[in-house]
C-alpha cells in the first residue's frame, strides 16, 4: 500500500460544491502537480463535513487542520505553505470569534462537542469507493448477521439496542420488524424512505451523499432479519448527486459480491433498486410511499393493515428511514449496550440534527438523545449572531412547533418534545431570533401544507385551507377577537380525524405558536400591530370584504 | 410503426419493463429525454404499459416534477423552504420578480426563464439559496446576488 505524507480532504458535499467546491480541487491539484509532490499528497474527495455554512472545506492530515470558505485563488498559498513548508495558512483557518486559530478539528467545539455514530463516516471517506467504506469496518455487521446469527437474534438485539424510527414518529424499530418476520409470505420487502420532504432538514441527504453504504449494509442487515430478499430506496429527484452516489455505491457492492445472490457463501440474497420520487411531500408517509413505487397517485392508504402486514404489492413490508438504518451496522457489529451507552433510556443513540437560520454555525450535528436544545445552539452553533436574541427553535417541520426560550434546556428526546407540544421529526432545527413573527411562521407552514395536502381526505383538504384563510386575516390586520379560539377548535378537530400523518400533524405549527406566542397573535388581532415588524397591514379598509365572507363559520 | 414514433420512450419502457408499477419511472426517463410530456406521449405511455390515459394524467398531476408543456431554457428554482424564510428568502424572490418582470410561476415572454418555487434544496446552511436549471445551486444570496447570478444565463 502507497504511504502518503498529506491527506487533503476536500468536502464534495452537495452544499460546499454549491460553494464552489470544484474550483478549489481542481487549483490545488494543478498545484501539487506543479511542485511535483503528487505522489506525497493524496487528495479525497470526502462526503458532507457538517459545518455547510463555512464551505468549501479543506481538511488537512495529519494536523487535523481545518480551512473554511477555501476559493481557487488559496490553492497555491496552501500548497506551498502548508505542503511545502509545513507553515499551516493561519487565515484561512477556523477561528474562534473571529480572532484565535484553533489548531486542530478536535479543539474546534461544533466537532468536539460532537458524537458521531451515524455521521461515523461522512467527511472521512470517500463515499464513491466501496473499499474506503470496507477500510472502516463496513458490511462487517452483514457479514456477521448472515454468518453467526439467525434472523431472530437480529430482531432481538435491535429491539434490546432500543433503537426507535428516526423518521419522526420514534416507533421501536425491532418491534416493527418483528410484526414482518411473522408474517408467513414468500415475498417480503425493506423499502429505504430517503423522501426527505421536511423543509430546512438534509440529515439524511447528507448521509446519502456521504456514506451511502452504510444505508445499503443496514437496509441489507434489516431485510435478512425481516425475511426480505428485495429493497427499494425512494429518493426524491430534487437530489440529484445523492441518486448518483447511491447508483455508485450499489453497483460497487454488486460488483464486489455483496449485493446479489447467495451472498458471502451464504443462503441470502438481496438486491436493491433506485425509485425517485416525483416531488409530493406526502410521499415521505409510509402508504403513500408505497402507493408511488407501485407507479400511482402518491395517496395515503387507511391504517390498519399497516405496511408491515400488508404493503407493498399487498406484500409483508418494512419501511426505515435513512438515519434509522445508517445506526444497524454500528448496532449489530458492537452491541445493543455500545449503543445504549448514548443517549436516554427510553430514547437511546443519537440524532442527527440540521441546524440553521438565524445560528452562526449552521450545518449538520449529531449529539446523543437527550442533549440540551441550549447546548446544541449555543455551544455547538455558536449561538446567536451578535445584536441579536434567541426567540425561538423549530422543531419537526411543518409537523412539528416551536420551543420558547423559557424551554430552552429542555432535553431533545422523544418524551420531551411532545410534553412541549411539538415533535422530534426528522431533524430539522430553525433558530429564529426576534426579528421571525410566529403567525407569519405558522401561516408559512399552513401554506406549505394546504400546497402538499393531497386531498383525499376532508379534513386536510379543507381544515387547513380554514385554519390559512384565519391567518391570513390576522396578518393583513382583519383579524377578529374570536380567531384564535376558532383556529384552536379547527386545529383539534383535524388532528383527530385526518387520515395520515401530514393531516393529523398540521395544525402543530399553529397551536404550538399559539401556546407560547399569545400575546403577538392578540397584538396582531387587536392593536393590529406586528411586533416583529413582519407582517404589513397596508390592505387594511374598514368592514368585511369578499375574501372574509368565504370564510365558514 | 407505433414503437418508432417514440423511441426514445420506448427505451425507457425496456429499461422498467411494460407495466403499470413502471409508470412513475418511465416518466422520469422521458421527460429527461425530451424536456416535457406531451399529451400523444402520454397516450403512448398509457397503451404500453397498459395504464388508463386518465390514471395517467392523474399521476402527471399529482406529482410536481413533471411538465406537460415545454419549459423556459432556464429554470430558476427558488427556494422557500424553512431556512431560507426564516433568512429572508423573499426579499431574494421579490428582486428576482422584479428583475424578469415576471412572478412566481409564469414564464418570460421570450421563454428564456421560467421561476418556480421549491420546497426545500437541502441547502440550508447556505440559505436563501437558489437554483438554475438544477444543477447550478447559488447560496448566501442577498437580492443584488441572486440578480447578478441570473445574468449569467441572459
Amino acid at each position: 500500500m502507497k504511504i502518503y505524507r498529506i491527506h487533503a480532504l476536500i468536502c464534495a458535499g452537495a452544499q460546499c460544491l454549491a460553494a464552489g467546491g470544484n474550483g478549489f480541487e481542481d487549483a490545488l491539484k494543478n498545484e501539487l502537480k506543479k511542485h511535483n509532490i503528487e505522489e506525497e499528497v493524496r487528495v479525497v474527495e470526502t462526503g458532507c463535513m457538517g459545518a455547510c455554512q463555512l464551505g468549501p472545506l479543506l481538511v488537512v492530515y495529519p494536523e487535523g487542520i481545518m480551512y473554511t470558505n477555501v476559493e481557487a485563488k488559496d490553492a497555491k498559498e496552501i500548497v506551498e505553505e502548508h505542503f511545502l513548508k509545513g507553515r499551516p495558512v493561519k487565515r484561512l483557518m477556523w477561528k474562534k470569534e473571529g480572532k484565535e486559530e484553533f489548531p486542530g478539528l478536535k479543539d474546534i467545539p461544533f466537532f468536539a462537542k460532537q458524537t458521531k455514530v451515524v455521521l461515523r463516516n461522512c467527511g472521512l471517506i470517500n463515499p464513491e469507493d466501496i473499499n474506503e467504506y470496507i477500510a472502516r469496518d463496513g458490511y462487517k455487521a452483514l457479514a456477521k448477521a448472515i454468518v453467526e446469527m439467525e434472523p431472530k437474534d437480529v430482531i432481538d438485539v435491535v429491539k434490546e439496542s432500543g433503537l426507535r424510527g428516526r423518521g419522526g414518529a420514534g416507533f421501536p424499530t425491532g418491534l416493527k420488524w418483528g410484526f414482518a418476520a411473522n408474517q408467513d409470505s414468500e415475498e417480503k420487502y425493506m423499502i429505504c424512505n430517503a423522501d426527505e420532504g421536511d423543509p430546512g432538514a438534509y440529515m439524511d441527504r447528507s448521509v446519502l451523499e456521504g456514506d451511502p453504504h452504510s444505508v445499503i449494509e443496514g437496509m441489507m442487515i434489516a431485510g435478512y432479519a425481516i425475511g426480505a430478499n428485495r429493497g427499494y430506496i425512494y429518493v426524491r429527484a430534487e437530489y440529484p448527486l445523492a441518486v448518483r452516489r447511491l447508483e455508485t455505491a450499489i453497483k460497487q457492492a454488486k460488483q464486489t459480491g455483496l449485493l446479489g445472490k447467495n451472498i458471502l457463501g451464504t443462503n441470502f440474497s438481496f438486491d436493491i433498486e433506485l425509485r425517485m420520487g416525483a416531488g409530493a411531500f406526502v410521499c415521505g408517509e409510509e402508504t403513500a410511499l408505497i402507493s408511488s413505487i407501485e407507479g400511482k397517485r402518491g395517496e395515503p392508504r387507511k391504517k390498519p393493515p399497516f405496511p408491515a402486514i400488508s404493503g407493498l404489492f399487498g406484500k409483508p413490508t418494512i419501511i426505515n428511514n435513512v438515519e434509522t438504518l445508517a445506526n444497524l451496522p454500528v448496532i449489530v457489529d458492537k452491541g445493543a449496550k455500545f449503543f445504549k451507552q448514548f443517549g436516554t433510556e427510553k430514547s437511546p443513540g443519537t440524532k442527527v440534527f440540521a441546524l440553521a437560520g438565524k445560528v452562526n454555525i449552521s450545518g449538520l450535528v449529531e449529539v446523543p438523545m437527550g442533549t440540551s436544545l441550549r447546548k446544541i445552539v449555543f455551544d455547538i452553533g455558536g449561538g446567536i449572531p451578535e445584536g441579536h436574541t434567541f426567540k425561538g427553535a423549530l422543531t419537526g417541520g411543518p409537523s412539528g412547533g416551536v420551543i420558547p426560550m423559557e424551554f430552552i434546556d429542555t432535553p431533545m428526546d422523544y418524551e420531551s418534545l411532545p410534553a412541549l407540544g411539538t415533535i422530534m421529526g426528522s431533524g430539522g432545527l430553525i433558530i429564529m431570533d426576534e426579528t421571525s413573527c410566529m403567525v407569519d411562521v405558522a401561516k408559512f407552514f399552513l401554506k406549505f401544507t394546504v400546497d402538499e395536502s393531497c386531498g383525499k381526505c376532508v379534513p386536510c383538504r379543507e381544515g387547513t385551507r380554514q385554519m390559512l384563510k384565519i391567518l391570513e386575516r390576522i396578518t393583513s390586520g382583519r383579524g377578529r377577537e374570536e380567531d384564535i379560539y376558532r383556529l384552536e377548535k379547527i386545529g383539534e378537530l383535524i388532528k383527530l380525524t385526518a387520515l395520515c400523518g401530514l393531516g393529523q400533524t398540521a395544525p402543530n405549527p399553529v397551536l404550538s405558536t399559539i401556546r407560547y406566542f399569545k400575546e403577538e397573535y392578540l397584538a396582531h388581532i387587536v392593536d393590529k400591530k406586528c411586533p416583529a415588524k413582519v407582517c404589513e397591514f397596508s390592505a387594511l379598509k374598514g368592514g368585511r370584504n369578499k375574501y372574509e365572507a368565504k370564510v365558514t363559520h | 410503426m407505433e414503437k418508432s414514433r417514440y423511441p426514445q420512450v420506448e427505451m425507457e419502457i425496456r429499461k422498467w419493463g411494460s407495466k403499470p408499477s413502471s409508470l412513475i419511472q418511465v416518466l422520469h426517463g422521458a421527460q429527461e429525454r425530451i424536456g416535457y410530456l406531451s399529451q400523444n406521449v402520454l397516450e403512448y405511455v398509457a397503451k404500453r404499459l397498459n395504464v388508463s390515459l386518465s390514471k395517467v394524467y392523474g399521476v402527471v398531476t399529482f406529482y410536481n416534477f413533471f411538465k406537460t408543456q415545454k419549459d423556459a431554457d432556464h429554470i430558476i428554482m427558488t427556494c422557500m423552504g424553512t431556512a431560507c424564510y426564516v433568512k429572508n428568502g423573499e426579499e431574494v424572490i421579490t428582486a428576482i420578480e422584479k428583475h424578469l418582470g415576471i412572478k412566481m410561476g409564469e414564464k418570460t415572454s421570450d421563454g428564456k426563464f421560467s421561476l418556480q418555487i421549491v420546497r426545500c434544496l437541502g441547502a440550508c446552511g447556505l440559505a436563501p439559496v437558489i437554483s438554475i436549471d438544477g444543477d447550478d445551486v447559488y447560496g448566501r444570496l442577498t437580492p443584488e446576488k441572486a440578480v447578478e447570478a441570473i445574468k449569467r444565463y441572459q
